[in-house]
């Protein structure tokens, strides 16, 4: 295979494997499938997948250097705007389903709620990301491309904090997120210890 | 199947019944997984028999009952009651039991009873909940709950022992328990072997794990919100898919205002909430 047919592929199965889970989750949605609750199933099912495409997002750099293989660098953006997908999602049902249409209680609880604030904000900082993903902007960006996008730690800390002040009792599922998160963080010391200066 | 009578209108809501497949298998009941589905599946073979249910403390008479006892002590009648679980989800369920006032009579509280104690039976081996933290979500086992003498003793409190005509599935608290309609569901306890009438107010499981969330009274109240989401309204399971979902606004005491609201007058439900 040469280069691009591994990307090709590559690329098609990420989009069968982001997209069947999706068109799943709302056919058996709308058909009373996903037991009695189904409100809470997509909002979960939704913001889970969000975090975990995050997450896979950002194993692709340390993976294609680690193993030498640059070319899986194109589908990195792909994968993000998947999480960017499943995030709008996860404030669509939230939106739709559970407040149904509830504007004003919307507005109410994005305010006084801290684990929906640092959601909203997360989301607004990912719309950013996405907006500017695209080739044509990144090089009219120049270095502010970079600077914007190192943002995408920060909206990784903060889904895992929105995760885990969202849930009732049982932190042990957040808890395995944030190890994950911390992983992937530390990989990048070099690169952190490059954009945050004062750490030296 | 079980015998009983239909209760009183005063004790029968109108609103349209959650479906049964639905009553049980949406629960939360720790003991047996902290996800919804989870107790349907990890109680299918929970055994009751034997059980034994002991009230004491503050009575006169100490009482043991048996699995038998149960449905055969007292006269089962069949409730209509909204259930209004603190999540903000709601349900209209068929309950067969008995007011929990008739218990207490038999056992003959002294005057120094002020609060009733309840707990669930602890058996890791039958509630795998409470020996696998990941299963159970790492809460403090026995659950433990508790109302005021008064609240215990209102014609609105039963005890139950069945749903939709039969007897209660493990998922839905078998053999016996507690239902408090005007209070958020996590009051209404499962599975209870120990009721105790003591003199100072017991301590409650989600109060000792998050007390600036879940007070002990945990009263229905669409005016004081959980500090992580709005109790104004509430999402009424019936039946049909994502589309059908619905709405409606909260009811002060969830709509038993005019039977309950007295028990509370003179107390500031912002504070004991």
């Amino acid at each position: 295979m040469t280069q691009n047919q591994k990307v090709f592929t590559l690329k098609t199965f990420i989009h069968l494997a982001a997209l069947t889970p999706v068109i799943w989750l709302y056919l058996s949605a709308f058909s009373d499938g996903l037991g009695a609750d189904p409100v809470q199933y997509v909002i979960h099912f939704t913001g889970k997948g969000a975090l975990n495409l995050l997450l896979i997002t950002l194993c692709v750099s340390p993976l294609a250097q680690k193993f030498k293989q640059g070319w899986l660098m194109q589908v990195r953006r792909l994968l993000g705007l998947y999480s960017f997908f499943y995030a709008v999602l996860h404030l669509a049902n939230f939106i739709l389903f559970d407040l149904q249409n509830n504007w004003s209680l919307f507005i109410n609880e994005v305010i006084k709620r801290p684990y929906i604030t640092i959601g909203m904000v997360a989301l607004l900082l990912l719309t950013a990301l996405s907006v500017t993903s695209f080739n044509a902007l990144r090089r009219k960006m120049g270095r502010n491309w970079q600077k914007l996008h190192n943002w995408v730690y920060v909206i990784l800390l903060l889904v895992c904090v929105h995760y885990i002040w969202s849930v009732k009792a049982n932190i042990s599922q957040p808890l395995i997120y944030f190890m994950l998160a911390f992983v992937l963080l530390a990989l990048r010391y070099k690169k952190f210890s490059r954009i945050l200066p004062s750490s030296r | 199947a079980l015998e009983y009578q239909k209760a009183a209108a005063e004790f029968t809501a109108t609103d349209k019944l959650t479906p049964e497949d639905k009553v049980t298998h949406h629960n939360n009941f720790y003991e047996f997984g902290a996800q919804k589905s989870q107790p349907a599946e990890y109680a299918r073979n929970f055994k009751v028999d034997p059980w034994y249910l002991k009230v004491d403390g503050q009575v006169n008479n100490n009482l043991l009952l048996d699995n038998d006892d149960l449905f055969k002590q007292f006269d089962l009648e069949e409730r209509i009651y909204r259930l209004r679980c603190v999540e903000a989800w709601s349900m209209v369920i068929p309950w067969v039991g008995f007011p929990l006032a008739s218990l207490l009579k038999k056992a003959d509280p002294k005057s120094s009873a002020k609060y009733v104690a309840f707990e669930t039976l602890y058996d890791p081996k039958r509630m795998p909940g409470q020996s696998n933290r990941f299963l159970g979500g790492g809460i403090d086992y026995p659950y433990v709950e508790g109302l005021r003498m008064d609240e215990a003793m209102h014609p609105l409190t039963m005890l139950a022992v069945g749903l939709y005509g039969k007897a209660l599935p493990g998922q839905n608290g078998a053999p016996v328990r507690l239902v408090v309609p005007w209070k958020y569901g996590f009051k209404s306890i499962k599975s209870i072997v120990s009721i105790k009438l003591t003199t100072t107010e017991p301590p409650t499981t989600w109060n000792k794990l998050a007390p600036q969330e879940y007070g002990f009274y945990a009263n229905v109240n669409p005016k004081v919100d959980h500090p992580r989401w709005s109790q104004a309204s509430e999402r009424r399971i019936t039946t049909g898919g994502l589309f059908a979902s619905n709405r409606i606004a909260t009811l002060p005491f969830n709509g038993y205002a005019d039977e309950v609201a007295s028990l509370y007058k003179d107390m500031d439900l912002t504070r004991y909430y």
